[in-house]
């Protein structure tokens, strides 16, 4: 007894809460859809790390906590090394006789932020995955520090106004690209490496069961829609959410073993990149005609990589 | 069923309100507990038969931060269960594949349930926190005609 049922929605629903509310993430906030679903996803015990970020200083107010699991919280780097050491901790007492209730299944997860992710802790996570520990990493992908107010992070997409890369009148916001994590983690040898959305909800928990069954490092970028920093109604989490796996800013798939390449969502109608860019502050600013050729650069890019996806999914390679 | 959506245990504490600590207060290395009794089980049991602590936030409400409240309608819904995977604050009630209602304790106000609703008229809409249910109910809107 490991996995719930995740054939529909209404078979889901039966599985048994273990995030509670009363947590103080935003109205609208993705992060708790994607923690949520992931702990109603299995029945096992879990043993769940949270580096510094939203999720942190949200479920963890003291004197609460909004988690019906053993929880720790570290540092902001250390998401990926205090669920290794938990897991290295695990095995020896396993293999020594010296665990309480050796048969309880027990995963190891990790939460981390894209700040934490795709920067601050990404020495971490990679030393982790190349140790070969077996847990999931899932990184709440909201492409900013959020916490702190909206600063960039190396996981910004180009033309997006943050605190730190404000857009105005001599710039139009962020200047890079968004680094590809998946293709990093994949190449730094994860078993398993999938990019999920909250709003395929049943795509995601596919990933989430996958991830828990495999044995060794995982890696799950998940797509969180930030009502605050995003600048959009509260509401919309779900629609923004659609909007970007719709018009494949931001794409599901999936690579086992660092080679087997899997497009998970193909969208029926194919969205221009300009919907899901029109329906955030972030990047008002973008529609001036001035910065026409950014829009351009958008939905060539987005092409692009949508291609090489397609490219990879056939070769196997 | 009716102990479900009002669970005595649920939102007894206002968040910061009651029990404000200091962070010299805060000891190192501190466990909170979720629960009073052994917890191994805890993924088989749904809420009310969970003995939560006085740690766990399902004792603590975050309802006034709302403004404006969704209210349910039994009588349209279809139990397609869109708000209950959605619901950011696991604040839509469900048991046996039927949703129950809304644990206004939990609620933030901040819509998502409404949005995904695929019915019409909607079984889910927001009204101002202030109005009841029965009034919000008497003047839902009625099945809009598809335009031609």
């Amino acid at each position: 007894m490991a996995i719930t049922s995740v054939k529909n929605l209404k078979e889901f629903s039966t599985t048994n809460e273990r995030f509670e509310g009363a947590h103080l993430l935003c109205p609208g906030c993705a992060h708790s859809m994607i923690v949520r679903e992931l702990m109603n996803c299995s029945d096992d015990n879990l043993v769940i790390s949270t580096n510094t970020g939203c999720l942190e200083v949200s479920t963890a107010v003291y004197p609460y906590t909004s988690w019906d699991t053993s929880w720790i919280h570290i540092g902001f780097e250390n998401a990926a090394t205090a669920a290794a050491g938990a897991e290295a901790m695990y095995k020896a007492r396993k293999r020594k006789g010296t665990l309480k209730n050796p048969d309880a299944p027990v995963k190891f997860v990790a939460f981390g932020g894209d700040g934490s992710t795709y920067d601050i802790g990404f020495q971490w996570l990679s030393g982790a995955v190349e140790r070969g520990h077996n847990f999931t990493y899932i990184c709440l992908d909201n492409e900013n520090y959020a916490n702190t107010g909206g600063q960039r992070s190396s996981s910004t997409p180009i033309g997006a106004s943050t605190t730190t890369a404000p857009a105005g009148r001599v710039s139009y916001g962020e200047k890079r690209n968004k680094k590809d994590m998946m293709a990093i983690m994949a190449a730094n040898g994860a078993s398993y490496v999938a990019q999920v959305a909250p709003n395929k909800w049943k795509n995601m928990a596919q990933a989430f069961q996958k991830a828990l069954s495999i044995d060794g490092p995982c890696y799950i970028n998940a797509l969180s829609a930030c009502t605050t920093e995003w600048k959009f109604d509260p509401k919309d989490t779900i629609n923004i959410s659609d909007l970007a796996t719709d018009s494949l800013v931001f794409p599901l798939y999936e690579i086992i073993d660092g080679t087997e390449l899997n497009i998970t969502y193909r969208p029926k109608n194919v969205l221009p990149v300009k919907d899901y860019l029109a329906a955030q502050g972030r990047f008002k600013h973008l529609f001036k005609p001035e910065n026409a050729h950014i829009l351009e650069e958008w939905q060539k890019r987005v092409d692009e990589k949508w291609e090489y996806l397609q490219r990879r999914e056939e070769a196997r390679v | 069923m009716s102990n479900v959506l009002s669970n005595e245990k649920r939102g007894m504490h206002e968040l910061g309100a009651e029990k404000k600590v200091g962070w010299d207060e805060v000891t190192h290395g501190v466990v909170l507990h979720s629960f009073e009794d052994d917890a191994t089980d805890v993924a088989m049991r749904k809420a009310e038969d969970r003995k939560y602590s006085e740690f766990s936030s399902y004792t603590a409400t975050v309802a006034s931060w709302r403004v404006i409240k969704p209210v349910y309608n039994r009588d349209i819904c279809i139990d397609c269960q869109n708000c209950w995977v959605w619901c950011p604050d696991s604040s839509i009630i469900s048991r046996d594949k039927q949703i129950l209602g809304i644990d206004y304790d939990h609620c933030k106000g901040c819509g998502v349930c409404v949005e995904v609703c695929p019915t019409n008229p909607k079984s889910l809409l927001m009204f101002g926190e202030a109005m009841s249910s029965e009034d919000a109910i008497a003047q839902w809107p009625v099945k809009e005609k598809k335009e031609k």
